[in-house]
């Protein structure tokens, strides 16, 4: 029989609030969206952040947290008046706010870089770039975790 | 340590190319406890750098929240013949280097 949207949708929800019980209980060092504020506000000051420009691929939903792949790519034509200084990655509940810092330039050719991440939990990851002008450009996305990464234990 | 670079031996001037670079190293976040509640002390790259012909095209600032074998890939302009070096530093005077070298025709 196939599966009906309905169906993988109450699947999908009750494995996602059975990994999130014991999470809230063993997992008392989260940051909290405000270490993601405070964590932003370090890197871009008093700047506006503008949303747009930026594009975040990232699976919206993953079984391992310990390893997500991750592209970020900024509309820029990276010429030397015109291009991406930065683009910094953070999260909203993992211990630490940080997820990277990749400092680019206009020798770069093309504002684009991919690495892999862990998640702790089910949560928004934001992607910041920093133009030549100074101009603050995110954009956010939502990642449904089943199996955390960054504090379980070791064997 | 061992790292895995992906660099094109070849191409033209201008082009765009893509360096995908791959270390082991096991990026102990710090924050896991072992079965006896002891904290695993943290141990990760916290910086890596790549240089093209001595000039850095790409650094990155990485934290807890990169898996374990960082994996990066990232673009840069081929403007003449010569040599990536890329470089990773990490906690406990953690450093290791690799190369590549590419032909610009």
């Amino acid at each position: 029989m196939p599966t009906t949207r309905r169906q993988f949708l109450s699947l999908a929800g009750s494995v996602t609030a059975a990994g999130t019980v014991p999470i809230i209980t063993l997992r008392p060092l989260e940051a909290t969206p405000a270490m993601l504020t405070t964590a932003i506000r370090n890197v871009v000051g008093e700047a506006q952040i503008r949303t747009g420009k930026v594009k975040l691929d990232i699976p919206p939903l993953v079984e391992n947290g310990n390893t997500v792949p991750m592209t970020v790519s900024v509309a820029s034509p990276m010429t030397a008046n015109d291009y991406v200084k930065s683009i910094y990655v953070f999260n909203e509940k993992n211990p630490q706010p940080n997820i990277g810092n990749f400092h680019l330039g206009p020798a770069a050719g093309r504002a684009q870089v991919s690495t892999r991440i862990r998640l702790a939990d089910t949560q928004k990851v934001v992607a910041i770039a920093r133009l030549s002008d100074d101009t603050f450009w995110q954009v956010a996305a939502d990642v449904v975790v089943t199996l955390a990464a960054c504090t379980e234990e070791m064997n | 340590m061992a790292a895995l670079i992906n660099v094109p031996a070849r191409a033209k001037r201008g082009d765009v190319i893509e360096i995908r670079t791959l270390t082991s190293h096991i990026m102990e976040t710090g924050f896991r406890h072992t079965a006896d509640g002891k904290l695993v002390p943290r141990d990760i790259i916290t910086s890596f750098t790549c240089r093209y012909n001595g000039a850095e095209v790409f650094r990155a600032d990485l934290f807890p929240a990169i898996a374990a074998n960082p994996y990066l890939s990232f673009f840069t302009v081929a403007k003449e013949s010569g040599k990536f070096e890329f470089e990773w530093i990490g906690d406990n005077g953690y450093s290791s280097t690799a190369s590549a070298s590419i032909i610009v025709e």
